[in-house]
């Protein structure tokens, strides 16, 4: 497939702004496109969205193709992937960018099977290198549980696909005067495109800051189980003003609610502290981590792998250790005001 | 009502630090590693022998592998699956979640009539979560990923609940359909001794490329669309700077050290 040398972003949206994981891939997009000298485009797809279009122009996208129609306003799986297959068919982007969320990350397999290209999932990086001069992007995926790392290319097919988890990449600074073309498309649909049929959205009050945009983040582990609770490490979380969370057993075992868990096949966090408190440091859960500025860890087996991946370790008992150290973030925090 | 189940098997996630890079060849190790059928996969092939108690019908478990994952099907069969197959060549070897879903729909086509294709939502190894949208637009179906429970509603249609992020959607499928359960949608059971051995009395169907009719450049790594161009090590570097002295003491110094690297 030749076409048009564009790079894409499937855009999503809630109550009339795009979301953050969306302008965050623009971001990375328009990184990208300087690159190989291509425009960034955004596909969007739902029900009166009027604003969003100006949003995304504002951080970097110079059209967006709005496909708006009242049997879209919940995420259909077959009408959705129909639609935005049909624009990539037509258009023939060269890179193609999904955030890895409910929609992009069951939406986004179906569009590359119905186009017959390749997708890469919860990507970590992505660049542009040559290969044989030609410009390919290269999707960085971890790999065994985070120890390592695969270049993914997809050298024939075309659009290049690949999602990208929330809070993989930073949020760009917008620029308010920039402005994008808006193309209308109709949706062409009919029955058969909703044998699946999303029927209600029923979404729950959200209690803490989701665990992607923290800004502190305490995450337990199967040693934090001699605690007897999650009393004590929701204490140290509230005094560095975080979010508490959890390593899978801790998921599993129902102490960590199944939103709250960091690691390969959960959140990736980019948090500014990450306090580990008796996790051993299994990979698949220290690639969630990776990107948090300052890594703290307890964890009373001095030889854990917990600690290459730590700034500060702490040797000890987490029931000794934990109170004390809710107490010296206490007093620090009230000295500094 | 036929079910087909696809399961498969894959490294233990208990070992995964165990799995080592080459450094010379750049090929990743990992002989010794223990295998185990994905975790998901047995939930989905509970979900399955549930709807069958209640409706009757037959269970078919199919998973791509090499030969040793007959052992996934066995245990499958414990559990009480009916029929097997297993897609074993050396053709399939290094396929993406596109070819792999291809092969599989092939296979599906062939072997099993299906009302309902049920898979576990991801894999403890790749964990794309692409296969099941992917095998039901091979199969021109409607799929439904991250499922948490399936009801019954009149005739050839389902309500099901997906899991979201912050909350969950209600779906109304028509069969035939593939849907992808996440962990909370029941507990697998612990098949029995008398389970276990009725196993060899099941049968497992092994095909290659030619029972499939296929040709080798669609399936496996050839087929596949997405390549490997690096596979490298990485790791942040951190301070690493340890603390073992009394937890008091310790404490008190992890703070100051944060304080000095404005970390609080």
């Amino acid at each position: 497939m030749t076409g048009k040398n564009e790079t894409w972003v499937y855009a999503e949206q809630k109550a009339g702004h795009a979301s953050k994981a969306t302008l965050q891939l623009l971001g990375k997009a328009v990184e990208l496109g300087k690159e190989t000298g291509s425009p960034t485009v955004c596909v969007l797809v739902g029900s009166g969205a009027q604003g969003v279009p100006r949003e995304l122009a504002a951080y970097g996208a110079s059209k967006v193709y709005v496909v708006d129609d009242p049997r879209l306003e919940l995420y259909q799986s077959e009408a959705y992937a129909s639609v935005v297959a049909g624009l990539v068919k037509e258009h023939c982007p060269e890179i193609f960018l999904f955030a890895a969320t409910d929609v992009g990350e069951d939406l986004a397999p179906r569009v590359a099977a119905k186009v017959g290209t390749g997708l890469t999932a919860h990507c970590i990086d992505l660049r542009i290198e040559k290969r044989d001069g030609v410009p390919l992007l290269h999707q960085t995926v971890p790999a065994w549980g985070g120890g390592m790392r695969i270049d993914i290319v997809c050298p024939k097919h075309r659009p290049q696909m690949a999602t990208v988890k929330p809070g993989v990449f930073d949020l760009p600074v917008p620029k308010s005067d920039s402005n994008a073309e808006v193309v209308d498309v109709p949706a062409q649909l009919n029955e058969k495109h909703f044998r699946a049929r999303t029927i209600e959205v029923k979404e729950e009050a959200q209690r803490e800051t989701p665990l992607t945009e923290a800004d502190a983040v305490v995450a337990v582990g199967w040693g934090a189980y001699s605690l007897g609770g999650i009393q004590c490490p929701q204490e140290l979380a509230e005094a560095v003003c975080g979010t508490l969370a959890g390593t899978r057993p801790m998921v599993d075992s129902g102490w960590i609610p199944p939103d709250r868990m960091v690691g390969q096949s959960g959140k990736v966090v980019s948090s500014r502290l990450f306090i580990s408190l008796g996790a051993s440091g299994a990979m698949h859960f220290t690639s969630g981590f990776e990107r948090a500025k300052f890594v703290v860890a307890v964890d009373q087996n001095p030889k854990a792998p917990i600690f290459q991946v730590a700034d500060i370790g702490i040797v000890g008992d987490l029931r000794e250790v934990l109170p004390c150290l809710t107490e010296e973030i206490k007093k620090q925090k009230s000295s500094k005001g | 009502m036929d079910i087909v189940v696809c399961i498969k098997q894959v490294p233990d996630p208990e070992h995964f630090s165990k799995i080592v890079l080459d450094a010379k060849t750049k090929l990743v190790r990992r002989e010794g590693i223990p295998v185990v059928v994905n975790q998901v996969d047995k939930h989905a092939l509970e979900a399955a022998l549930q709807i069958r108690e209640k409706f009757s019908g037959r269970v078919t478990v199919i998973s791509m592998g090499p030969p040793q994952a007959r052992e996934a099907i066995e245990e499958a069969f414990a559990m009480g699956a009916d029929g097997g197959v297993l897609l074993s060549d050396r053709a399939f070897a290094g396929a993406d979640s596109l070819t792999t879903a291809y092969t599989l729909a092939q296979a599906i086509k062939k072997f099993s009539p299906f009302d309902l294709i049920l898979l576990g939502n991801e894999t403890a190894d790749s964990g794309t979560r692409q296969v099941a949208p992917q095998l039901a637009e091979f199969l021109d179906v409607p799929h439904v990923t991250n499922v948490r429970t399936i009801g019954f509603n009149s005739g050839d249609t389902l309500i099901v609940e997906r899991s979201m992020e912050n909350g969950h959607m209600k779906i109304e499928v028509r069969l035939p359909a593939v849907l992808a359960v996440n962990r909370t949608i029941n507990e697998p059971r612990i098949p029995s001794v008398i389970d276990i051995m009725q196993v060899a009395t099941k049968e497992i169907k092994v095909c290659g490329l030619a029972d499939l009719g296929l040709s080798s450049e669609d399936v496996g790594l050839v087929g596949s669309p997405t390549q490997m161009a690096n596979l490298f090590e990485s790791r942040r570097e951190r301070r690493r700077e340890i603390l073992d002295g009394a937890a008091v003491t310790a404490a008190r110094q992890a703070v100051e050290r944060l304080r000095e690297l404005n970390a609080l």
